[in-house]
Formats: C-alpha cells, structure tokens, sequence
C-alpha cells in the first residue's frame, strides 16, 4: 500500500497554547482513516495545516511525495486534497446546481480560465455528473433552488457534493455528520461507503462514534494536540489509553 | 428569464437590436426621440453595462470608474489632432489605452477588498482629476479642456479648407443621426458581450466570486486574475464611452473624471438593478431622461400641467412641484433612488420582475376559476 499523504513532526501553537505537538501521520491509499478526540484536542487545526489554512511551526505535510507547507490553498486543491467543510461553506446567491457547478468548473479549468464567450448552457458533461452527484446526496428535486435558502442538513450534504464533484485522490471531511438528524445520518454513511468503494482516500473528524466505527479503517486518536494511539477500530476499542483521555474510562 | 425562448442568445440579440434601433420611434412620445439625447442613453448605458460587470457580478464597487472615461476622451480627442477625424481609431485606441490603465490602477487596487477597494479606486481617480488640470496640461490642456485646432497636423487626413471639421465616419458626419446611430450599434455590441459574459462559466464564477470568495479560494481558484479581467474590461468599456462623448463633441475636459461622474455610474446601476443584463441600461436612461426633461421644465410649462385643478389649489401645487423641477431636478433624482433602494433593492428590474409575476398570478389565478366552472358545469 501507497503513502498518500504523510504528516511529519507538525508543530503548532497559538501564543502560548500548544494546539498541535510532534504530529506523525502516515494516511494508506485507499483507506479511510478517522481522526477523533475531545474538543479542542487540535483536529480542526490539523486539518487546517493539511490545505494550507494555517502554516505549522515546524515539520511537513506531504502529499503524494511533495511538500503542500507554503502552498496556496487553490494549488493544494489541484494536487488532488480538498476539504468538506464543517459549517457550510456554500455560495448562498446561487442555485444548488451552480453550487456544485463551480467546483465541477475548478476541477476542469484549473486556477484560472477566461472563458467568457461560452455558454454555461453547452457544458453538459459537467452538467450531468453534477446532477449525479445531486441526486447521489438526495438533492435531486432541489437543484434549481437557492442554495441559501435550504436547510441546514441539505446545506451539509450539497457540501459534500461539492468535495466530491472534484473526484479528489484525497478528500477531507470534517464531521461531515454534525447537525444532521440520524436518517440523514445513515444516509450519509451509506454514500460515503459506496464512495470507498470506489477507492477514495478519506480522512474523517468525527464526533459520532457509530459513523466512525462504520466507515474507518483506522483510527488515530488526539488528545491536547498529541496523538495517543493509531489503530484498527478493534484495536482502538480496546486500548485502555484511549478510554482514559477520550471516553472518560465508559465501555464502547 | 421564465420564457424558454428568451435562454437563447440569439433571440434576445434579435429583441433588443429592434427595440435600440427603432428607440427614435416609440421615445418620442414621452420627448426623448431626439438623437442628442438618444445618444446620451447609448453612451452611458455602455458605461453602465461595463461597470455592471465589476459591481454587478463580482460585488467590488468602483468608485473612480469615470478615470477611464476621461482616458477616452482625452485618447478619443488626440487621435482627431494627431491623426484622422475618422471616428474608428479614435474609439479603438480610446478602448486600448483604458484597458492599460485598468490593468495597472485594478492590480494595485484589488490587493483590498470591500471599502478599502472603493476607497483606493477613488483615491486614484482624483489623482488622475488632479493631475490632468496641473502637471499634466501639456497633455490635457488643464481647466480650458484639450480642444481642436486649426494647425492640429491630422497626418491621415486632407487639409480642411475653412473651419474645424467635424467628426466623421469614412465621410458620414457623425452628427445627429448618424452619430446616434453609431453610438447604437457600439451599444448593441456592449450588451452582447456582455450577455455572453452573463451566462457563461467565467460570468458564474464571478458571481460565485461575490457571493462567498473564501470559498473560491478552497474550490480551486485563484480569485484575483478574475478580479483583475472583469476590471480590465468594465474600464474598457468606460474607455468606450469616453471616446463616444468625444464623437459629439470633440472635447475633453478634467470634469469628466471628477467623483461625481464616477458615483453617477454607480446611482445608475443600483437604480437599474446591479447584477441583472438590463438593469444599468435602464438606470443609466432613466437618470438621463430626468436629467434632460425635468432640469428643462419651468414653472409656465407646470401651470399649463396643473390648468385643470382650480387656481388656488393650481399655485399650491406648481409652488411644490416646482422644487422637484428645473434646478432641483436632483431632488426627483433623489427621491426616486430613496424610494427604490427602500422598497425594490433589486433595482427597476426587480420592480418589473415583480409586476409581471403578478399579473401572471392573476392570468392563472381566472384560468384556474374558468377550469373550476368548466368542472362544475360538467
């Protein structure tokens, strides 16, 4: 198995707060590998040095053999890593199908295209594997809506969409369950499964112990910026460590 | 948008090609079908498109945009000097050296964003209203405004004969109609590219642009060369209409970059409907026409409106009315801003937007009483 995306030595802080400490992180191609840990343990901010939102203090993140450390975020999403959201983070003046249409854009156009005096109605390729992708999430009946004016699970899931429409090698998810009521929840693990199938290497933040014991494959377990244990789900299960610092020592 | 048949381009082109060029015919009803005026709508509409597609689209609002219309005077009068008073160069070169200049004023401007964007693109354009009445007067010929002379050596064409010539398309005069006219095909040129702009994938990507840019950034794109093009070209087309006030007139003053042209581009747009294909054209002739008809009422012409009404109550009203008119035509101006900005945020267009969709409602409405009867009656 190929090293996908390999975390080494990351060091953050935050004036005097040790957010993340001597990080390493070895995520497998193919694999969905969860990060979990209580709050404030540093998995946002892990995610965030992962493309290019924060810079760590030290160490490196390389993804498919080369450094991402300095890179802009839009030259991070070309090389293949792009990240769900936790709150949404749509375009709320456009249409749902427009939401999923630009990043489908991105994926083709690259950083920047002038493409003016075509017409948006001729791109019927992307067209269709967006509204695939729509009806996949359960947002068939919704695509000509205003993407603002949709609830907060919908809003969730047309994040996910818009990961997925760019087909990434790696995809980052952070809670992509948070917020949503558990039929959306089976819902989402159900795609995500089928997306696994397909071989996409995902790294999931999650607080939702039953998704993350039905999608992960691994677990790494943070806890005040360190992490304190890798795994297989089994393993993690088991290992008192884990129980002591995140589980408050109750029975999984 | 909800009729199929206006999706095709080309259709629309049709539309509006027929209404802009038969515009002499149905204005003069309302006193507007005179070319002077005419063109006026053409000029600034172009203006108002352009800037349409900066604010409209991408949401940075420009508030020194008239900059590159003086470019385009002042490029517009020095090719009638330097070389032909044939009004194509003239109007190419006007569009090419505005788009330089937007390249370098939007590069260094669009390092901020919101009001810090606007206030550097002010900050700019009274600059350049400086410049252009001191240090630059060899170039701009300062408070008298660059003009034409006799012994201006016009290398393209012959030697006039007696008095300055005029403007002139391959020997047309550009003068009335003919001028009115050519303004009128630039325009149905204007709104075409900028139709394709509206419904292409660069124009949904600078909507997506406006409305969450963070984004952008982490869906792949590099938000600034965008930023920079729908820049460069709405200061082309304002370059464009510069030239254009410079066909009817081949005069170029400073006045024409001060801040309240620029601010006068962003009343029309917001009046119109920023962000919609019609809107800027709308608000650009709305603004023109108050400007020309109610600046030239007087109070005789407003007791002629009011004879009907008996004559104490005849005087109140003239004496009211009479502040909105002449002079104070600002005034109207003013209040039919406040009065759309409060109630139709999106502009003209939002109004008939919602007109239509209530009249629509109604035609349903008596067509789905008339099914209900037919029902009954069955």
């Amino acid at each position: 198995m190929s090293i996908v995306l390999s975390i080494k030595n990351v060091d953050k802080t935050f004036g005097g707060l040790h957010a993340l400490g001597d990080i390493n992180l070895d995520i497998e191609e193919g694999k969905t590998h969860a990060i979990i840990g209580p709050n404030g343990a540093g998995k946002s901010t892990l995610l965030n040095c992962c493309i290019g939102r924060l810079i760590p203090d030290n160490g490196t993140v390389e993804f498919e053999g080369k450094n991402m450390i300095g890179m802009q975020p839009h030259e991070i999403n070309h090389a293949g890593m792009v990240r769900v959201f936790q709150t949404p983070e749509i375009f709320p003046d456009l249409s749902v199908l427009q939401n999923v249409m630009i990043p489908a854009l991105a994926k083709r156009d690259g950083i920047f295209k002038f493409n003016a005096f075509k017409s948006l109605s001729s791109e019927k390729a992307l067209e269709a594997d967006a509204i695939h992708i729509l009806e996949d999430m359960g947002l068939g009946e919704h695509i000509l809506k205003h993407a603002g004016s949709m609830s907060r699970g919908d809003k969730r899931r047309l994040e996910l969409a818009m990961g997925l429409v760019q087909h990434p090698r790696l995809l980052l998810l952070d809670e992509p369950t948070a917020g949503m009521a558990r039929h959306d929840t089976n819902r989402t693990i159900d795609l995500l499964k089928r997306i696994k199938e397909r071989g996409m290497t995902k790294i999931i933040i999650e607080h939702d112990m039953h998704v993350v014991f039905s999608l992960a494959d691994r677990i790494s377990v943070l806890a005040q910026g360190r992490i304190i244990a890798s795994g297989t789900p089994d393993e993690i299960r088991g290992n008192p460590k884990v129980q002591e610092a995140y589980l408050g020592g109750a029975e999984l | 948008m909800s009729m199929p048949l206006l999706r095709n381009d080309w259709v629309v082109m049709a539309l509006f090609t027929a209404v802009v060029l038969s515009a002499p015919i149905w204005l003069s009803p309302v006193g507007a079908g005179y070319p002077d005026l005419l063109q006026k709508f053409a000029i600034f509409g172009i203006f108002a498109i352009g800037f349409n597609i900066l604010f409209g689209l991408t949401g940075y609002l420009s508030f020194g945009h008239a900059v590159f219309l003086g470019i385009g005077s002042y490029t517009a009068v020095w090719s009638f000097k330097l070389l032909t008073m044939n009004v194509i160069p003239a109007v190419v070169l006007a569009t090419l050296l505005a788009g330089v200049f937007a390249v370098v004023i939007g590069f260094l401007s669009l390092r901020r964003s919101g009001i810090y964007f606007s206030i550097l693109t002010l900050a700019f354009a009274q600059m350049s209203y400086n410049l252009a009445y001191s240090v630059l007067t060899p170039i701009t010929n300062g408070e008298t405004g660059l003009q034409l002379t006799m012994d201006d050596p016009r290398v393209f064409d012959s030697a006039t004969t007696e008095g300055l010539p005029s403007t002139t398309l391959f020997g047309m005069d550009m003068s009335g109609y003919p001028g009115f006219y050519f303004c009128a095909v630039l325009l149905i040129i204007a709104f075409f590219i900028s139709l394709r702009i509206f419904r292409s994938p660069f124009g949904l990507k600078l909507r997506a642009i406006k409305s969450n840019q963070t984004r952008m950034r982490y869906t792949g794109f590099n938000t600034k060369p965008y930023l920079l093009t729908a820049f460069v070209i709405s200061g082309m087309y304002a370059g464009l209409a510069g030239s254009l006030m410079a066909i009817t007139d081949p005069l170029a003053g400073a006045e024409r970059m001060q801040w309240t042209a620029s601010g006068e581009v962003v009343l029309m747009t917001i009046l119109g409907g920023a962000g919609t294909l019609l809107g800027p054209l709308l608000g650009s002739s709305i603004i023109k026409y108050f400007e020309n008809i109610f600046s030239a009422l007087n109070d005789g012409q407003l007791h002629e409106i009011f004879a009907f009404l008996p004559d104490w109550l005849e005087n109140i009203v003239v004496a009211i009315a009479g502040e909105f008119v002449g002079d104070g035509w600002h005034l109207t101006l003013g209040l039919l801003f406040m009065i759309v900005v409060i109630f139709l945020p999106g502009g003209v267009v939002e109004g008939i937007r919602r007109a239509s969709a209530f009249v629509r409602n109604m035609f349903n409405k008596s067509a789905t009483d008339e099914s209900e009867l037919s029902a009954e009656k069955e």
